[in-house]
C-alpha cells in the first residue's frame, strides 16, 4: 500500500436492480405497445451501455392515455381524501422499501452518483409522497374554500435530472388532491418513472388513475396540447416552457411552469468560510450542476475573494469523479452526449470571452459523458458564462464590493429561482433576502429540499409553486 | 520534519502584541456555521473503506493510538502492562504496527519509559493540574519539569478553560508559552481544550489558533473526562485550524481527537476526515493521534478479521 490514502472501489450492487430488456407504455394500469411500434433506446450515461428499450408515445397513445385518465377521474376524485390518502401512504412505504433497487436504477439511467440518489433523490422522493399524503383528507382545511375540487387529467411533463423526484413532486399533490395523471418522462431518463407503474401496480391504485408514457418532445407537445387535459405541470427548459405557454393561451387549462436558472450565491466578508465553501460546492457541484436552482454564480465580497477561491480550489481538489455506482464518488456523468455538447460550447465561448478557466487535476473516465468541474474567474455581467443556464458543473465567480451592488448583481438576470446569502450577520441575511427576487433564497446553506416547502420562480424561472400547501393550489379549482 | 520553534509564528506575533490585539485577532477569524460543520462531517462519515483501504486505515490507525491509562488506581504493573502492549499490540501477529505512544500521569512516565525502552513508542504525559487545570502556574509547570526529568517525550497539558471562557486570551496564551518553555526541546507539547466546556464551535476555532500561537506542536480536543468529548466536527474544525495556520505561517501542527473514539469504523472516518480536510500530510502519527485506551482492541480485532476472514472476538486480543 502507498503512503497516500487511497480509497479502494466501493461500488454499489447492480444486481438489487432487474432492468428487463424492453419496455412498455403504461396505460390505463397495463403496458402496452406504442400505436406505432416505434421504440427507443435508454442509455447509462457513464458507460454508454444500453439498459433498455423502451416504448415511444406518440400522439395515438397520448390520447389513449387521456381517455384512460378521463374514465378513471370519476372514480378516483369521487373517494373520501382518506381513502386517496391511503393509496398514497402505501406507495410512500412502498418507496422506502424499494428504495435502494430505485437509487441504483436511477444512477444507471441518469449517471448521477448513487451517494445521492441513496441520499438525497430517494428519501425526498418518499417524503413528498407521506406529505401530501398528510394533505388529502384535509383539503377542506388547505385556505382554498371549504370544499376544494380537483380540475381533473393533469399532463405533467418532466426533466432528466432528478427524474424520479421530479415525478414525486408532480404525481403526489396530484392524486392527494384527487386528479388523474398522464406523466411523459424525459426522453434519456424514462426508467424510474416505470418502475414507479410498477409501484403503483403493487399499491393497488386503480387503473388509469396513473398512466406513464415516455417518448420525445413530440409526445410532450401532443399531450400539452391534448382537448381533454385541464391542467398542465412542466419543469424543464425555458425554450420549451415558452412554447407550451404559447399553446395552453386561450385554452381554460391551468398551468405551472418550473423553468430554468441562473442562481446567485452571494458571499459576505464576515461569512463562515469553511462552510460557504461546502456550500457553493454543493450548490453547483451537486448532480454535475444539472439542476436549475443551481447557485452557478458566485458573488464574492471583494476583500474576501483571494482567501475564498484558494479554498475553493483546494476544495475541488477532493471531489472524487468517476463511477456514478461507487458509493464514494462525488461527482458523476453528465447525462447526455447531448448535453455534454452544449456544456463544452458554452465554456468554449465563456474562454473565448476573455474569463479565466480554471479546473482541478481530473482524470476523466474514456466512456461515457464526462466534464470536470470547472471554475471561471474574472468574469463580468457582460460574460455569456454569466448570464446563460449552463446546466453543468461550471461556476462563474463574479465580484461585488457593498451589498447593494451584490443585490443588484444577484436580480440582473433574466431568472429568478434561487438565491444564497452567506453571512454571520442575521440582520444582513433578513435585509438582502427580502430584496432578492427569487423562488428561494438559502441563508448559509444551498440546496436543500423539503416537501412542506415551496419551490417556484420568478421572471424566466417560470410561474406557480411546487412544494408545500401552495403546492396543492396547481391541482384544484380555486 | 519540520518541528516547531517554542516560540509564536513570525508572522503573526503582531496579534500577541497586547491582549487586546490577541482579542481582535480570535475574533476576527471566520465564523462557523455549526449545521453546515456538522453537515460536512456527516458526508465524510458516508465515506465506503473497503479491502486493500481498510487494512491500511487499520494498520495506520494502531500506529496513531496514544495508548492511555488515567486512572486514579494506575499502578507500575497496570503500566508495564500497556508499555507491552504499545510495543507489540497483536502478540499473535509480529506485522501488526506498535502504537505511537503510550499515555499516562506524571509519576508513570519513568515506569512507562522503562517499559518501552528499546521501541520507538514514545511515552506521553499529561501535566499541568490534569484534567481540571484549575491549579497556580508554578504547580503546572513543576508538573511539567516532573514529567519532563522523568524522560516524557510528550507532554499532553490543558488550558485554563475558566479563563478562556471569561475572555482572558492572554491569561490563557500566556500559560502555554510557560509550559512549551519548560518542555523545551526534549518533549513535544499539546495542548487539550477540553471542547465540551468551551460548548462553541467558534470557540473552538479560536482556542485552536491561541494554541497554535503560543507554539503547541498538536491541539488536542479533549480529555476524555467529561461527557462531550472528541467528535467528527469538532476534530474536521481543528483540522481545518492547522490547515489555514500551516498556510499562513509555514508551521505544521499536529491534531488528536480524544475520547469516546471507540471502534475501527469510528477511526476509520477520522482518517477520511485527516485525508479530505489538513491531507495527506497530516496522515502520520507526527501529525495525528487518537487519544484512545479501547479502541486498540477493536483495530486488532478488525485486523485479525482482515486477514483470516473470521471474527475472532475479545478474548483473541489482549486485555491490558
Amino acid at each position: 500500500m502507498t503512503s497516500a490514502f487511497e480509497y479502494a472501489p466501493a461500488p454499489e450492487s447492480r444486481s438489487v436492480v432487474d432492468i428487463a430488456p424492453s419496455y412498455g407504455l403504461f396505460i390505463d394500469g397495463e403496458f402496452t405497445d406504442a400505436a406505432d411500434g416505434k421504440v427507443f433506446k435508454t442509455v447509462s450515461p457513464s458507460s454508454e451501455e444500453v439498459l433498455s428499450e423502451i416504448a415511444q408515445a406518440s400522439e395515438a397513445d397520448v390520447d389513449r392515455a387521456v381517455k384512460a385518465a378521463r374514465r378513471a377521474f370519476g372514480a378516483w376524485s369521487a373517494l373520501p381524501g382518506a381513502e386517496r390518502a391511503k393509496y398514497l401512504f402505501r406507495i410512500a412505504r412502498i418507496i422506502q422499501e424499494r428504495s435502494r433497487e430505485l437509487a441504483v436504477l436511477e444512477t444507471l439511467d441518469n449517471g448521477k452518483p448513487i451517494r445521492e440518489t441513496r441520499d438525497a433523490d430517494l428519501p425526498l422522493v418518499a417524503a413528498h409522497f407521506f406529505y401530501y399524503a398528510g394533505w388529502a383528507d384535509k383539503l377542506d382545511h388547505a385556505g382554498f374554500g371549504s370544499s376544494p375540487k380537483p380540475l381533473g387529467v393533469a399532463g405533467q411533463v418532466i426533466p432528466w435530472n432528478f427524474p424520479l423526484l421530479m415525478l414525486a413532486w408532480k404525481i403526489a399533490p396530484a392524486l392527494a388532491t384527487g386528479n388523474t395523471v398522464v406523466l411523459k418522462p424525459a426522453e434519456t431518463t424514462p426508467l424510474s418513472a416505470l418502475f414507479f407503474a410498477d409501484v403503483c401496480r403493487q399499491a393497488g391504485l386503480p387503473r388509469g388513475v396513473v398512466n406513464i408514457l415516455p417518448g420525445y418532445g413530440d409526445a410532450g407537445a401532443a399531450l400539452v396540447a391534448h382537448p381533454d387535459v385541464n391542467k398542465v405541470a412542466f419543469t424543464g427548459s425555458t425554450a420549451v416552457g415558452k412554447a407550451i405557454a404559447k399553446t395552453v393561451a386561450g385554452t381554460r387549462k391551468k398551468l405551472t411552469l418550473e423553468l430554468g436558472g441562473k442562481g446567485a450565491n452571494i458571499v459576505f466578508d464576515d461569512a463562515p468560510i469553511d462552510q460557504a465553501v461546502e456550500g457553493i460546492v454543493n450548490g453547483i457541484f451537486f448532480n454535475q450542476g444539472q439542476v436549475c436552482c443551481a447557485g452557478s454564480r458566485l458573488l464574492v465580497q471583494e476583500s474576501i475573494q483571494e482567501e475564498l477561491l484558494e479554498s475553493l480550489k483546494r476544495r475541488l481538489s477532493t471531489l472524487r469523479l468517476g463511477d456514478p455506482l461507487d458509493k464514494n464518488t462525488d461527482i458523476g456523468a453528465i447525462n447526455s452526449e447531448e448535453q455534454l455538447t452544449r456544456i463544452t460550447s458554452l465554456v468554449e465561448q465563456g474562454e473565448a470571452e476573455g474569463a479565466e478557466r480554471w479546473s482541478p487535476a481530473c482524470e476523466l473516465p474514456d466512456a461515457g459523458y464526462w466534464f470536470a468541474p470547472t471554475l471561471f474567474t474574472n468574469v463580468t455581467q457582460a460574460h455569456t458564462v454569466a448570464r446563460d443556464e449552463i446546466f453543468g458543473p461550471v461556476l462563474s465567480v463574479l465580484t461585488f464590493r457593498t451589498p447593494d451592488e451584490a443585490v443588484a448583481k444577484a436580480n440582473n438576470t433574466p431568472y429568478g429561482l434561487s438565491a444564497g446569502v452567506w453571512t454571520e450577520k442575521g440582520s444582513r441575511i433578513l435585509a438582502v433576502a427580502n430584496k432578492l427576487r427569487a423562488g428561494v433564497v438559502w441563508s448559509n446553506t444551498f440546496n436543500k429540499f423539503d416537501p412542506t416547502s415551496p419551490f417556484g420562480g420568478y421572471k424566466e424561472s417560470g410561474f406557480g409553486r411546487e412544494g408545500g400547501r401552495h403546492g396543492l393550489e396547481a391541482y384544484l379549482d380555486v | 520534519m519540520p518541528t516547531n520553534a517554542p516560540t509564536a509564528a513570525p508572522a503573526l506575533t503582531d496579534v500577541t502584541a497586547s491582549d487586546a490585539a490577541l482579542r481582535r485577532f480570535l475574533h476576527g477569524l471566520p465564523g462557523v456555521d455549526a449545521v453546515g460543520l456538522e453537515a460536512r462531517a456527516a458526508t465524510l462519515g458516508t465515506r465506503s473503506i473497503k479491502t486493500t483501504a481498510k487494512a491500511y486505515a487499520i494498520d495506520l490507525a494502531i500506529s496513531m493510538v496514544d495508548l492511555t491509562t488515567l486512572e486514579g488506581a494506575d499502578t507500575p504493573g497496570k503500566v508495564r502492562a500497556l508499555g507491552a502492549k504499545a510495543v507489540r499490540p497483536d502478540p499473535t501477529d509480529r506485522t501488526a504496527p506498535a502504537t505511537a505512544a503510550v499515555c499516562v500521569y506524571p509519576d508513570m512516565v519513568a515506569v512507562a519509559k522503562e517499559a518501552v525502552a528499546g521501541s520507538a513508542v514514545k511515552v506521553a504525559s499529561v501535566a499541568t493540574a490534569f484534567p481540571a487545570g484549575r491549579a497556580a502556574l508554578d504547580v503546572k509547570l513543576a508538573d511539567v519539569r516532573d514529567a519532563v526529568a522523568a524522560g516524557a517525550d510528550e507532554v499532553d497539558m490543558v488550558i485554563d478553560r475558566g479563563a478562556f471562557l471569561a475572555g482572558r486570551y492572554m491569561k490563557v496564551y500566556d500559560e502555554i508559552v510557560a509550559v512549551r518553555e519548560t518542555c523545551g526541546t526534549a518533549a513535544r507539547l499539546k495542548v487539550i481544550f477540553e471542547t465540551g466546556e468551551l460548548s462553541t464551535y467558534d470557540n473552538i476555532r479560536r482556542a485552536s489558533w491561541l494554541g497554535m500561537l503560543a507554539g503547541a506542536d498538536f491541539i488536542k480536543t479533549s480529555t476524555g473526562k467529561v461527557a462531550v468529548n472528541a467528535t467528527p466536527a469538532n476534530t474536521l474544525l481543528m483540522l481545518e485550524a492547522v490547515r489555514d495556520f500551516r498556510a499562513q505561517t509555514g508551521v505544521q501542527v499536529g491534531v488528536k481527537p480524544a475520547g469516546g473514539i471507540r471502534t475501527s469504523k469510528d477511526a476509520i472516518k477520522f482518517l477520511v476526515l485527516v485525508n479530505e480536510t489538513a491531507g495527506e500530510d497530516w496522515l502520520d502519527n507526527h501529525w495525528f493521534r487518537f487519544g484512545a485506551s479501547s479502541l486498540l482492541n477493536d483495530l486488532l480485532m478488525q485486523r485479525q478479521k482482515l486477514a483470516t476472514g473470521r471474527y475472532s472476538g475479545p478474548d483473541y486480543v489482549t486485555v491490558d
